[in-house]
């Protein structure tokens, strides 16, 4: 096609006046001038109609200022910048779209979760008190979720770490190919599916209708393993193989060269890896619902008897019951919930940070 | 680097296997097999639990909408309306997701400024770090109440569409504010795969288009989507595993019933997930084991979409 184009005679063409190099382009403080004018217009346009609404406005100032810096840069640039300057405030506008769901979902937790939030309702359970009493706290349900997933932790880190260490340094064929492969597919595992897998397996061991915090928490590490299998190849990956070499070249045996010297070298990854794991874990509801039971008011501190109660099904079974103080419970503990799993986070920051092997 | 003496790669000197060795590859190699074991050990026990209640079943257990599970005597429930339900709040999710979840990979790798652009990734992770119960309270305590008069202007200017049709919900609590919160929930995850295909795009290929004359969007256009389409079918699909099975936001949200309707507007319908959230603390007589008959419709569902979309981004592994 460009062959043919090419072909034509060079100089059949007239000699186009060019005064420059560079077609017309729109002055650089246009378009931050057309976003400000068109808010502006909006605004004004909304409050004389007496239709005032913050998102209505926003929706329309974006609209509107890319209707005009589009038809602008139609007119004076030319069809090909016009359609560039549409798709960048596109793009623009999927950002923007994206935090509105994180800074509302913050800002309301925060703000409706602080008017409950106390010492006095980290500090007691909801033994005793009635769905509509003004009393009651998170306590139980802190001291299951802890244990809970301390106890998931301790089953699927070793599982997950020693799975890792195989497919990094011992695997090899068509076993590594299958457990990488289902390990992702283990990543998808529905929650409620991890839940119902135990439930099953409950009713075969014990019979039905047994429901204690140890079922949960094998539940959770269902979840967690894959997670725990993922990061913590990923860091062991980053091992330099010198380090492995010059172990060799030493007479060190395998397993001790893995013990001694790879792992500590990745064992801020894994710390960071393993604590990210627990932050995904540590939110779940739904396997907890039904292993673990949703109905628990008192502190349970035993893993093996009885119900146990958790953050996250505790924000679930307030609103379920509906109330105003309910649903003030049900704030105060998602507040509680985000503030641990930012902690974790933030740890895990801080460990890869402070105690990252000093590479260089 | 050759494989013709395998004591001068990593692999350990060849000699006397030590105990230590044996016990711990036989350790590591355990522990990968035994997390084969649990995936096969979820199907079995989920199937094992289900024939109890599939021989009893008096209904099509796949063609019926309605869950008379409770009981020891005639059970009759099927998984037709909770099947349609799951499927359709996900596709919901997907369609809302997928284009925003571009736009702002987009965004991060080639418009957002260098210095901050980690930083602006940085916060669309933090939207996975929520739980779910949290997007539950926050959709059914903030969301609804925000998109009802907005589903009623729906309802008004397009209810001509028959998926906008009324009488529109007055409480908000509807199959499109549920696929709303799925969408968000899963955009972390189509972002972070598409991101990361964008980041491989090979420089050269986007200098080409630039030393061509292409504007931005003609340089993405041509270099960029082509390269990075596999990533982005993949992610998505993995966003798709992730919306079939999400419990809690669905069930906290909408208000059910166990038909299968199209009207995204009025309540109704039902995902498989919320489904057993909801029934299992009532559950008596076959009623556990048909709900582990439907988890194991849903199990089987996700397990197709997660094993494309691995099929799907490792192919693209071994072409780049």
């Amino acid at each position: 096609m460009s062959a043919t184009k090419l072909s034509a005679p060079e100089q059949t063409v007239p000699p186009r006046p060019t005064p420059s190099l560079r077609g017309r382009t729109l002055p650089k403080y246009l378009p931050p001038a057309l976003l400000g004018g068109s808010a502006v217009v909006c605004a004004a346009a909304l409050y004389l109609l007496d239709r005032w609404n913050p998102a209505v406005w926003a929706i329309l100032a974006a609209v509107l200022y890319t209707a005009a810096v589009t038809v602008l840069s139609a007119v004076v640039e030319n069809r090909r910048k016009a359609v560039d300057r549409l798709v960048t405030s596109v793009v623009y506008a999927c950002f923007t779209v994206a935090m509105v769901p994180l800074v509302s979902l913050l800002w309301t937790v925060l703000s409706r979760g602080l008017v409950r939030l106390d010492g006095y309702f980290l500090s007691v359970s909801m033994n005793g008190v009635t769905p509509s009493m003004d009393a009651g706290g998170v306590y139980h349900a802190i001291v299951g979720t802890l244990l809970m997933t301390l106890m998931a932790a301790v089953i699927s880190v070793p599982i997950g770490l020693m799975t890792a260490v195989y497919l990094v340094e011992y695997g090899r064929g068509r076993l590594r190919q299958a457990i990488t492969f289902f390990v992702d597919v283990m990543t998808g595992i529905p929650s409620i599916v991890a839940g119902l897998f135990v439930v099953a397996l409950w009713i075969l061991l014990f019979g039905p209708g047994h429901t204690n915090g140890a079922a949960g928490a094998i539940a959770l590490s269902v979840l967690m393993i894959p997670v725990v299998v993922r990061s913590c190849e990923e860091m062991l990956r980053l091992v330099p193989n010198e380090l492995r070499e010059a172990s060799y070249a030493l007479g060190v045996p395998k397993w001790l060269t893995v013990l001694k010297v790879v792992l500590p070298t990745a064992l801020s990854g894994l710390t960071t890896g393993v604590m990210l794991a627990l932050a995904r874990v540590i939110g779940e509801t739904a396997p907890l619902i039904l292993t673990a039971g949703s109905s628990a008011v008192s502190i349970n501190a035993n893993l093996f008897e009885g119900q146990m109660m958790s953050l996250p099904v505790f924000i679930y079974s307030q609103v379920r019951m509906g109330g105003a103080i309910n649903y003030e419970r049900a704030w105060a503990g998602a507040l509680t919930l985000i503030i641990i799993v930012m902690l974790l986070f933030l740890a895990a920051r801080l460990v890869s940070h402070f105690f990252a092997p000093k590479t260089r | 680097m050759t494989t013709t003496d395998p004591s001068t790669t990593t692999r350990a000197p060849r000699g006397r296997r030590r105990l230590g060795d044996v016990l711990f590859a036989g350790g590591a190699q355990g522990s990968g097999i035994l997390i084969l074991a649990i995936l096969a050990g979820v199907a079995a026990f989920l199937i094992l639990q289900s024939f109890d209640s599939l021989a009893a079943n008096t209904a099509n257990f796949f063609t019926t909408s309605e869950w008379h599970a409770n009981t020891r005597e005639e059970p009759a429930f099927g998984v037709a309306a909770l099947a349609f339900g799951t499927v359709l709040a996900a596709a919901i999710a997907l369609v809302l997701a997928t284009p925003v979840a571009i736009g702002i990979a987009l965004f991060i790798v080639y418009y957002a400024p260098r210095r901050i652009a980690a930083v602006l990734g940085y916060l669309v992770d933090l939207l996975a770090a929520i739980p779910s119960v949290v997007y539950g309270l926050w959709g059914i305590g903030w969301l609804v109440v925000q998109l009802a008069p907005f589903y009623a202007w729906l309802e008004t200017y397009f209810g001509w569409i028959p998926l906008f049709a009324g009488p529109v919900s007055t409480t908000g609590r509807t199959m499109l504010s549920a696929g709303i919160v799925l969408a968000v929930m899963i955009l972390p995850i189509i972002t972070a795969m598409t991101r990361d295909v964008f980041l491989q795009v090979p420089q050269a290929h986007r200098e080409a288009a630039l030393a061509l004359g292409a504007t931005r969007w003609e340089m993405i256009r041509m270099a960029v989507l082509p390269f990075g389409r596999p990533g982005i079918i993949g992610g998505a699909m993995l966003g798709l595993g992730r919306a079939l099975g999400e419990t809690m936001a669905v069930a906290m949200i909408l208000s059910p019933s166990l038909v299968i309707s199209w009207f995204l507007l009025q309540s109704g319908n039902q995902t498989i997930a919320a489904h057993i959230a909801l029934q299992y603390p009532e559950a008596t007589g076959y009623g556990v084991s048909a709900l582990i008959s439907a988890g194991l419709v849903l199990f089987a569902i996700t397990l197709v979409v997660n094993m494309a979309a691995r099929f799907v981004v490792s192919r693209r592994k071994e072409f780049a």
